[in-house]
């Protein structure tokens, strides 16, 4: 993503600068159909969200002006800040160990070992896999009596868990599912970016009787500094948007325990049809996605400049 | 001493990998046992592993009930569909953008990218009420395109961008009009891109869950929305549900094991995800 237009750039020095503007326009033809369907099917739904979050609507009833009534009603619903508590919780999890777990897996596919390319395949099926079919897998799984996991806790000499079937470790388990789920991404991003280092500083490194361990942390980690943000940030994003497979296996529960904000705003929405409310809670909750967001990219251009 | 020392990192190495792969492969295992096998087995504790003999009831038992036929049909338009608009619109706007650079556009694709697909439901939901497209499989085909055409878009303009511009350029010199130069020099060029951007696409959308469910009426269910009604209807027949998972799963599995050096390649340039 980082710096994809400098190839363009060096291409097109050639031009005058005068061609290039009456080119410029012609080009825009090829923008204006998938412009028109971005508006209708991407920009539209943004306005129109905006607009309907400041109104009072029930479905076939219409609707009336209700200035910011929504967000007043939102800011003190304990229901929507709990889930805001648990949608944070889940992602800072589900963004450390899919991080830590992807940076392995990454070191471990660049080397060159038998069989990679087959290993790397199945490493990276879960993200390709269907949310719905692999999450109806788990929960059978998580059967606290048949299931197969807590069989497999037996075998080790654990106790068993009560996976998705206790507040206390529904949030835990779904993050083990969401890890399963999307480490492969991180994977994926990260060995782009091991593939794009320099061999120059690992060879004055070995020269200079530098360990393995040493080379990772003084060449390695800072040359894939960029590639590690955004990986974090996809994976951030990735986390607080996560719904199929929370919807599938607890559909919030027990209780509101696994309710996060984009299942508070499903049920807000389709469930009790509340479309304005859910409209302002699309509108605060595209704000924290887009306030991380920025965090993160300033964190970028911080280890940019670094 | 050296050669203990490489042969125990070798085996460490190995295991290493063995336990991040065998998470990944397990799952799928699993739900290929318990299509497998009666549902006697399945709800056995300690748990059957290997189904012996495996049966093949349930995946009759899927095919017989539900109009799983139906809905697979419903899934293939769909996925079919949005995907071919995706790559009709998408693959000339990923070229106009990348020969403008047009970074704004860019944006408008990135923000629609950080955007959860819920948000975009409320709105298009009420819309197509009013037009009262409610029934048939249109809705479910246009909001799929808020996943297809951003992921075409922003693989086509990375690739678009990593083209030479020499051999466009000769043609436009030779008199030819950029729809030309585009038609006949970039997109033959771009074909890999486009078939990364077509993989990707499809599966996205074939993956969805949350449009159809919120828009689809009894008659345009996609697959995914089927299969989550069985595990809501028939919580405790495992054998074909998973049955059914595997079914829905398994042209996606497929595709990616047959594809899998075009899907690296696109996701690794772009960290695309649907929904």
């Amino acid at each position: 993503m980082a710096g994809s237009t400098t190839t363009l750039d060096g291409a097109a020095a050639g031009t005058t600068p005068r061609r290039r503007r009456n080119y410029a326009r012609q080009y825009w033809w090829f923008v204006v159909p998938c412009g028109a369907v971005v508006l209708g099917t991407i920009v539209f739904p943004w306005v129109f969200t905006l607009y309907m979050s400041l109104h009072d609507y029930h479905l076939g009833g219409g609707q009336t002006f209700a200035g910011l009534d929504n967000y007043r009603k939102l800011i003190a619903d304990e229901r929507f800040l709990f889930s805001i508590i648990r949608t944070l919780y889940f992602t800072a999890l589900a963004v450390v160990i899919p991080m830590v777990l992807g940076l392995l897996a990454a070191l471990a596919f660049h080397r060159k070992f038998p069989m990679r390319g087959l290993a790397r395949t199945v490493f990276i099926l879960p993200m390709m896999a269907t949310p719905v079919a692999v999450a109806l897998v788990w929960t059978m799984m998580f059967h606290p009596q048949l299931g197969v996991l807590n069989w497999l806790l037996q075998q080790v000499g654990l106790p068993p868990s009560l996976w998705v079937y206790s507040p206390d470790t529904v949030i835990p388990t779904l993050v083990m599912v969401e890890v399963w789920h999307w480490t492969p991404l991180v994977m994926l991003i990260l060995l782009g970016g091991l593939a794009s280092l320099p061999v120059d500083p690992y060879e004055a490194a070995k020269i200079d009787g530098a360990t393995p361990v040493q080379a990772f942390w003084h060449i390695t980690l800072p040359l894939l500094a960029p590639f590690l943000v955004v990986a974090l940030i996809i994976r951030t994003i990735d986390a607080l948007k996560a719904f199929d497979t929370i919807y599938v296996i607890t559909q919030g529960g027990p209780g509101t325990a696994s309710e996060t904000i984009n299942i508070f705003l499903y049920l807000q929405a389709f469930a009790y049809y509340n479309l304005g409310y859910a409209s302002a809670v699309v509108v605060v909750f595209f704000a924290i996605i887009i306030l991380l967001a920025m965090v993160l990219l300033w964190t970028r251009a911080r280890v940019r400049n670094a | 001493m050296r050669k203990l020392k490489r042969f125990a990192w070798n085996i460490s190495f190995g295991f290493g990998v063995l336990m991040l792969v065998a998470p990944a492969i397990s799952v799928f295992l699993w739900m290929l046992s318990l299509s497998l096998k009666t549902e006697l087995d399945n709800t056995d504790f300690p748990p059957v592993f290997i189904p012996n003999p495996p049966v093949l009831d349930n995946f009759i038992a899927v095919f017989e009930r539900n109009d799983f036929v139906k809905y697979a049909i419903n899934s293939v338009i769909v996925s079919f569909t949005a995907t071919g608009l995706a790559i009709l619109f998408g693959v000339p706007a990923g070229y106009g953008i990348a020969k403008m650079r047009a970074t704004n556009a860019a944006v408008v694709i990135l923000i629609a990218r950080i955007t959860p697909g819920l948000s975009y439901l409320i709105p298009l939901f009420l819309l197509f009420q009013w037009i009262g497209l409610t029934g048939t499989l249109a809705p479910i085909i246009v909001t799929h395109l808020v996943i297809t055409v951003p992921i075409v878009v922003w693989i086509m303009i990375g690739f678009f961008e990593g083209l030479p511009a020499e051999l466009e350029e000769a043609a436009l010199v030779d008199g030819a009009t950029i729809w030309q130069a585009f038609r006949h020099v970039a997109m033959p060029l771009a074909r890999p891109g486009i078939t990364v951007a077509t993989i990707l696409a499809f599966i996205f959308s074939w993956n969805n869950f949350i449009f159809a469910m919120v828009l689809a009426g009894r008659e345009t269910r996609t697959l995914p929305v089927a299969v989550n009604n069985m595990l809501t209807f028939e919580q405790i027949s495992w054998g074909p549900l998973s049955a059914a998972a595997l079914l829905v799963t398994a042209p996606v599995l497929l595709l990616t094991l047959l594809a899998q050096k075009q899907i690296v390649a696109g996701l690794t340039a772009g960290g695309v995800k649907g929904g």
